[in-house]
C-alpha cells in the first residue's frame, strides 16, 4: 500500500467506536441539535458500522487543588466549621448541597454522593497520583490512571485519541506501566484548535516529505538492521500513519465545541472549564474512552470562601449542563461522569479564613453507569471531634480510593480485581479496593 | 557653527548608538552559527579551529589514559567473545566513528554531535577520533549537568516533594559539581547516606528531604530503604515492607546460603535512617535509632534494630547508625554495590540495561560476567566513574555496529552482538533536534538568543512530548501525540523554516558550494552521518528540480529531523 492509498483511505470506520441507535434517535430528534457529527454516525448507524455493545465512557471532571467538601457537596452550615456558606435544597428530597451550586442541586437526582472517601496523602502531587491511579505512590512502580485502565481493557479503536485531558493540570492522566502509548492527549481550551493537528504546509508538499521519509530515509535505516524493525521494535510508520488518520479524521469536529448552538455553549459557562465539559461529551460519542477536564483554582488556604465560590461559579454551570445534556441525548447510561479532586479540606478555618489539606473524609459525585440515582453514601459530622490520632472518628461508612476505583471500574463492565502484569512481570490488580455497592444498581 | 555643532553631535551619538546596537548584535548572535565558509566545508579535510582538544601528540594524555585501560578492556571483549561463542552467534563489526562519537554525545550529553564537533574531529587521525570526542566530553560542561539531571531522577525521582525542605534543583547543581570535579563516587554515597544540615545549605540533604512529605516532615525511613535498596545494591526489595518473600523473588543473606526475604530485612534497613531527626533551623542532625513496626500477622510492634540484608561481616560495629551504613555500602567487598553502579552506568551509556533490570541484580542469579569485570575494575581503580565510562566505550560491546550482514535478532541484541536500538528519552529527542538545527554546539556558552530558545523549546517539547520521569530506561513505543509535535509541532517549525541567524537549513545553504554539500551538510548535522550514494542523489535531484530550492531544503530538513534514525540511538 503506497502512502497515498493510507491517507486516501476513509477514516472513518470502526463501529465499535460509534453510537447506539437509541442515542442517535434521541439525537436525531432534537433536529436543529443534530450536529455533523450526528449526522454521520446516523448515516453509519444505517450502514450496520454502529455497534450496541460500544463500551462504557468516563468524564471525570477534575478539581485541581482540593475542593472544599464544606462549600461543594456537603455542607455543615454554621456552627465553628460551617464557614460563609449555607445549603439548599437539591432535585433529591432531603439532600442539600452547598448555595455555591445551585444549577448543580437541580440535577442531583441524576448523581449519587460519596461523602466519605479518605486517604493517607496530604500533598498534592502524592494525593493527585492517589486518586487517579487508586494507587499510593511507590518509587519502584508507576501505575496508570484509571483512563488508561479504561483503553487498556478495551482496544477498540478511533482516530482520535481515546484518552484525552482537556485544560490539564500539572497531573494529566498517564500511561504508568502500561505504557505511554495509553498517556493522555493533552487539548487546551476547545476554543483554540487541537494542538499540532495543521500541517504547516499545503497538502501536497506535506505528502512529498512524507513519501521522501518512508521511501528513502526510513526504508536506508532499516537496511541491514534489526529483522522487522517497523512492526517489532520503532512502530515509526504505523504511529504516522495513525497520527496523519487523526489529521484528516472527520471526528476531530468532536473537539469543535463551537459548532453547538450558542445556547448549548452558554449552559455550560464562559469558561475553558465549560467548553471542555462540552468537547467531552462531544467525544465520547465519537469513541474517546476517557475525558478528563479539570478545573483550578480549589487551593484555598486563604480567603477559602472566596476561592472556593470563584471556582463553583465555574464548575456549576458545567455540571449541572453535562448531566442535562448525557440525560437528555440517552447518553448516562454508557456514560460516568466522576466530580472530584485529590482531597478536601480542613474543617477548621486558618488565621488567614483558609482551609488547608484534608484527606480525611471528603465528596466524590458520581453520576451514570448504573450508579444510583439521588443516592448519598458516608456522613462527616458536623461537628468533628478532629483527634489527630483518631481521624476516621469523625467518619460515617468511610471508603478508601481504592473503593472509589473499583466502584468506577466496575460501573464501566471492567473487572478490577483482574491481574495486570507490570514490565517486570508483579502481577498488580487494577484496583486493590471494593465496589461500593450502596450506590451501584444491583 | 553651532548648528553644524550640534549636527556633529548628534551624528556622534547615532553613530555610538549604531556601534552599540551592532555589538549587541553582534554579542547575541555570536555562537549562533560559524560563519566562515571553512568550517562548513563538506571536506574532511577543511581545517578548521575546534574548541576541543586535538589529539595530535600519541603519547598525549588523552593516549595514555587508554593505555591503562588496555588489559581491563581486553578482559571485557574476551568475556563477550567467549558467550557468544557460547551461543554461536555472530556478532558485527564495529561501526564507523561518527556513529559511535554519536553514541558518545547521546549518553553523555543527551544530543548528538554538532556539525562543528563533527569537523574538528575530522582534522584528526581516524583512529583516535573517538578516544578524542570522549576525552572532550568528559570535561564538558554539558556532560556535568546532563548526568547530574539524570542520576537525580535515578536518586530522590521527580517529585516536587515539599519546596519548604526539599530544593532539587540545588541537590541537582551539587551532583554536576560532583561529576566537574570527578568525585569519587563512594565519596558521593557516603555524603548522601550521612548527609547533616540544612536542605539549602548542605544540597545532599536533599536525598533526605525529598521523603519528607510522606512522613509528616521526616525522613521517610521505607522509602529511604527502598530507594537506597534499588539505587545502591540493586536490589528491589519493596516487597518486604509487607510481606516476607514468598515467591522467591527476594534472596538475602550470605551468599553461600541464600534464604528468602524477610519484613526484617526491609525494616531493619529502614531503621538507619531514623536516626536522621530533623532540628528545627539546624535541618538534619543524627540521633539515635528509633523504630517501632508491627510485622504482619505479630499482635504487636517490634523495636527493630538496624541490620543489613547481606554481607553483615561488612558492617562496622561501632559509629553513627547512617555513617556504619554508608561504610558498609561503599565497603570494597560490596560488590554487589558496585555492580550496582556499574549497572546504572551501563545503562546509561547503552539507553538500555546489561540484563532484565537495571535496579534488580538478585543474589541468587548469576551476574553477568562483564558485569562482574567492570564492578571488579571499578572498586579496584578507586570508585572512578570516568574511568568506567572510558572502559564502557573502548569496549567491543559498546563499539558494535547496529547493522550487520547476518539476519540480526533479539538474542544478538541482549548479548551486545550488535549494538542494540534504543529510543531517545523525550530530552534526548528534544536535544537532538534543536542540535541537528544548528552548525555549532549548543550549551552554556551559546549566545542568549540560544540558550533561551534551547531552554525555553526544551521544557515545552518535553512537556509536550511527554517526560517519561524516573523511569529511565522503560521501552516505551512512540506515540501519536508525539509523531504530530514532531510533524507539525511549533518547535519543529521553528527549526525547520530557513533562519538565518538560527537555522542550519539557511546557513548551509548560504556557505554550501553546491546542492550536494547542502545535501551532506544537513545529514551531518541531523544524522550524524554522510548521505548514501542514493540518498544523495534522490535529494540533490529533489533540491535541483524544485522551482524553490529553499523550500526543498526546509522539506529536506523536516525529514531528516522526523525519521527514526534520529529518534532511536543506533
Amino acid at each position: 500500500m503506497t502512502v497515498n492509498d493510507q491517507l486516501n483511505r476513509d477514516p472513518f470506520c470502526d463501529p465499535r467506536v460509534h453510537l447506539s441507535r437509541r442515542t442517535l434517535l434521541g439525537a436525531g430528534g432534537g433536529g436543529l441539535m443534530m450536529s455533523a457529527i450526528a449526522r454521520r454516525l446516523a448515516w453509519a448507524d444505517e450502514q450496520g458500522l454502529t455497534d450496541t455493545a460500544k463500551p462504557k465512557s468516563v468524564i471525570l471532571l477534575w478539581l485541581q487543588g482540593g475542593p472544599s467538601q464544606l462549600e461543594t457537596f456537603d455542607p455543615h452550615p454554621g456552627g465553628m466549621y460551617g464557614g460563609d456558606s449555607s445549603s439548599i435544597n437539591t432535585s433529591v428530597k432531603g439532600l442539600k448541597i452547598s448555595d455555591l451550586l445551585p444549577q448543580t442541586a437541580e440535577q442531583m437526582h441524576l448523581a449519587s454522593l460519596i461523602r466519605s472517601v479518605t486517604s493517607k496523602e496530604g500533598d498534592h502531587e502524592r494525593a493527585v497520583y492517589n486518586i487517579k491511579t487508586g494507587y499510593r505512590p511507590d518509587p519502584t512502580l508507576k501505575h496508570p490512571s484509571v483512563g488508561a485502565v479504561l483503553c487498556h481493557a478495551d482496544q477498540g479503536g478511533a482516530d482520535i485519541p481515546r484518552h484525552i485531558s482537556i485544560v490539564p493540570s500539572g497531573f494529566p492522566g498517564r500511561g504508568g506501566y502500561l505504557g505511554a502509548g495509553y498517556d493522555a492527549f493533552k487539548i487546551y481550551d476547545p476554543a483554540q484548535p487541537v494542538p499540532d493537528i495543521r500541517r504547516s504546509v499545503p497538502e501536497p508538499r506535506f505528502q512529498q516529505r512524507i513519501a521522501d521519509l518512508y521511501d528513502v530515509v526510513e526504508s536506508e535505516f532499516q537496511r541491514g538492521r534489526l529483522q522487522q524493525l517497523e512492526k517489532t521494535r520503532t512502530l515509526h510508520r504505523t504511529v504516522t500513519d495513525g497520527a496523519m488518520r487523526m489529521m484528516s479524521s472527520q471526528q476531530l469536529d468532536a473537539f469543535e465545541v463551537s459548532s453547538e448552538p450558542k445556547e448549548v455553549r452558554e449552559s455550560f459557562g464562559d469558561s475553558a472549564f465549560g467548553r471542555g465539559a462540552l468537547a467531552a461529551s462531544r467525544l465520547i460519542e465519537v469513541g474517546a474512552r476517557c475525558v478528563e477536564v479539570s478545573l483550578g483554582g480549589w487551593d484555598s488556604h486563604i480567603t477559602n470562601h472566596s476561592l472556593q465560590s470563584s471556582a463553583c461559579d465555574k464548575l456549576d454551570p458545567a455540571l449541572s449542563a453535562l448531566l442535562k445534556r448525557l440525560e437528555e441525548r440517552d447518553l448516562l447510561d454508557s456514560t460516568l461522569v466522576v466530580c472530584g479532586g485529590e482531597f478536601g479540606r480542613t474543617p477548621t478555618i486558618n488565621p488567614a479564613e483558609g482551609r488547608d489539606h484534608w484527606p480525611h473524609g471528603f465528596s466524590v459525585l458520581l453520576a451514570g453507569c448504573g450508579i444510583r440515582r439521588g443516592a448519598v453514601h458516608g456522613e462527616t459530622a458536623g461537628k468533628p471531634t478532629l483527634d489527630p490520632d483518631k481521624p476516621m472518628a469523625d467518619i460515617v461508612d468511610p471508603v478508601t480510593v481504592g473503593d472509589l476505583h473499583a466502584t468506577i471500574l466496575t460501573a464501566l463492565d471492567v473487572d478490577f480485581e483482574e491481574e495486570l502484569e507490570t514490565p517486570i512481570g508483579r502481577p498488580m490488580k487494577r484496583s486493590e479496593g471494593k465496589p461500593i455497592k450502596a450506590i451501584l444498581d444491583s | 557653527m553651532s548648528k553644524l555643532r550640534d549636527g556633529a553631535t548628534t551624528s556622534l551619538r547615532w553613530s555610538w548608538f549604531g556601534l552599540l546596537v551592532l555589538l549587541a548584535f553582534g554579542y547575541l548572535v555570536g555562537g549562533l552559527s560559524g560563519t566562515r565558509q571553512s568550517k562548513l566545508n563538506a571536506s574532511p579535510d577543511a581545517t578548521m579551529n575546534g574548541s576541543h582538544v586535538v589529539d595530535s601528540d600519541p603519547m598525549s594524555a588523552v593516549h595514555r589514559i587508554q593505555e591503562s585501560l588496555r588489559s581491563s578492556v581486553e578482559e571485557i571483549d574476551v568475556e563477550r567473545q567467549q558467550r557468544l561463542a557460547s551461543l554461536s552467534l555472530d556478532y558485527a563489526e564495529p561501526a564507523d566513528w561518527l556513529t559511535i562519537c554519536r553514541r558518545l554525545s547521546l549518553a553523555l550529553v543527551g544530543n548528538g554531535l554538532s556539525l562543528e564537533e563533527i569537523r574538528s574531529l575530522e582534522k584528526i587521525e581516524e583512529s583516535k577520533r573517538e578516544r578524542t570526542h570522549l576525552e572532550n566530553l568528559l570535561t564538558d560542561q554539558r556532560f556535568h549537568h546532563y548526568w547530574a539531571e539524570r542520576w537525580t531522577r535515578f536518586l530522590v525521582g521527580t517529585d516536587g516533594g515539599q519546596f519548604i525542605v526539599y530544593r532539587r534543583r540545588r541537590f541537582r547543581i551539587w551532583l554536576a559539581e560532583v561529576f566537574a570535579s570527578n568525585q569519587r563516587y563512594d565519596r558521593m554515597v557516603r555524603e548522601l547516606l550521612t548527609a547533616e544540615g540544612l536542605w539549602t545549605d548542605k544540597p545532599q540533604v536533599n536525598f533526605l528531604t525529598a521523603t519528607f512529605d510522606s512522613n509528616d516532615g521526616k525522613a521517610d525511613p521505607i522509602r529511604l530503604a527502598a530507594r537506597t535498596s534499588r539505587v545502591f545494591l540493586g536490589l528491589r526489595i519493596d516487597c518486604l515492607q509487607c510481606h516476607n518473600d514468598f515467591l522467591g523473588n527476594v534472596n538475602l543473606g550470605e551468599e553461600s546460603d541464600l534464604r528468602e526475604g524477610t519484613q526484617q530485612d526491609f525494616h531493619q534497613l529502614a531503621a538507619f535512617f531514623t536516626s536522621a531527626k530533623t532540628n528545627g533551623l539546624q535541618g538534619v542532625r543524627d540521633g539515635e535509632v528509633e523504630y517501632a513496626y508491627k510485622y504482619l500477622n505479630d499482635a504487636e510492634e517490634t523495636d527493630v534494630q538496624v541490620a543489613v540484608p547481606f554481607l553483615p561481616e561488612l558492617l562496622p560495629e561501632k559509629g553513627k547508625p547512617r555513617a556504619r551504613l554508608a561504610a558498609w555500602v561503599t565497603h570494597p567487598e560490596n560488590i554487589q554495590a558496585a555492580r550496582a553502579t556499574v549497572s546504572h552506568v551501563w545503562a546509561l551509556m547503552f539507553g538500555r540495561s546489561m540484563g532484565e533490570s537495571v535496579d534488580n541484580l538478585p543474589l541468587d542469579e548469576p551476574c553477568h560476567p562483564m558485569m562482574d569485570l567492570l564492578a571488579r575494575d571499578f572498586v579496584a581503580h578507586g570508585f572512578d566513574l570516568r574511568r568506567l565510562i572510558r572502559v564502557i566505550a573502548a569496549s567491543e560491546a559498546f563499539r558494535a555496529d547496529s547493522r550487520a550482514d547476518f539476519e540480526i535478532n533479539s538474542e544478538h541484541e541482549q548479548n551486545f552482538a550488535v549494538f542494540p536500538l534504543v529510543r531517545l528519552r523525550p530530552e534526548q529527542v528534544a536535544g537532538a533536534i534543536i542540535q541537528a538545527a544548528r552548525i555549532k554546539t549548543t550549551d552554556r556558552e551559546s549566545s542568549l538568543f540560544l540558550q533561551l530558545q534551547t531552554l525555553t523549546g526544551t521544557n515545552d517539547f518535553v512537556t509536550q512530548y511527554g517526560d517519561i520521569g524516573e523511569d529511565e530506561f522503560t521501552s516505551e513505543s512512540i506515540t501519536i501525540t508525539q509523531r504530530l509535535l514532531m510533524m507539525n509541532g511549533k518547535l519543529l517549525r521553528d527549526l525547520v523554516e530557513s533562519n538565518p541567524l538560527l537555522n542550519a537549513s539557511a546557513h548551509v545553504r548560504m556557505f554550501a558550494n553546491d546542492t550536494s554539500q547542502i545535501v551532506d551538510l544537513l545529514y551531518l548535522s541531523a544524522l550524524n552521518r554522510y548521505p548514501t550514494p542514493s540518498e544523495k542523489k534522490h535529494f540533490v535531484s529533489r533540491i535541483d528540480c524544485s522551482d524553490n530550492a529553499e523550500k526543498a531544503t526546509e522539506d529536506l530538513v523536516w525529514v531528516l529531523l522526523n525519521s527514526s534514525e534520529l529518534a532511536w540511538n543506533h
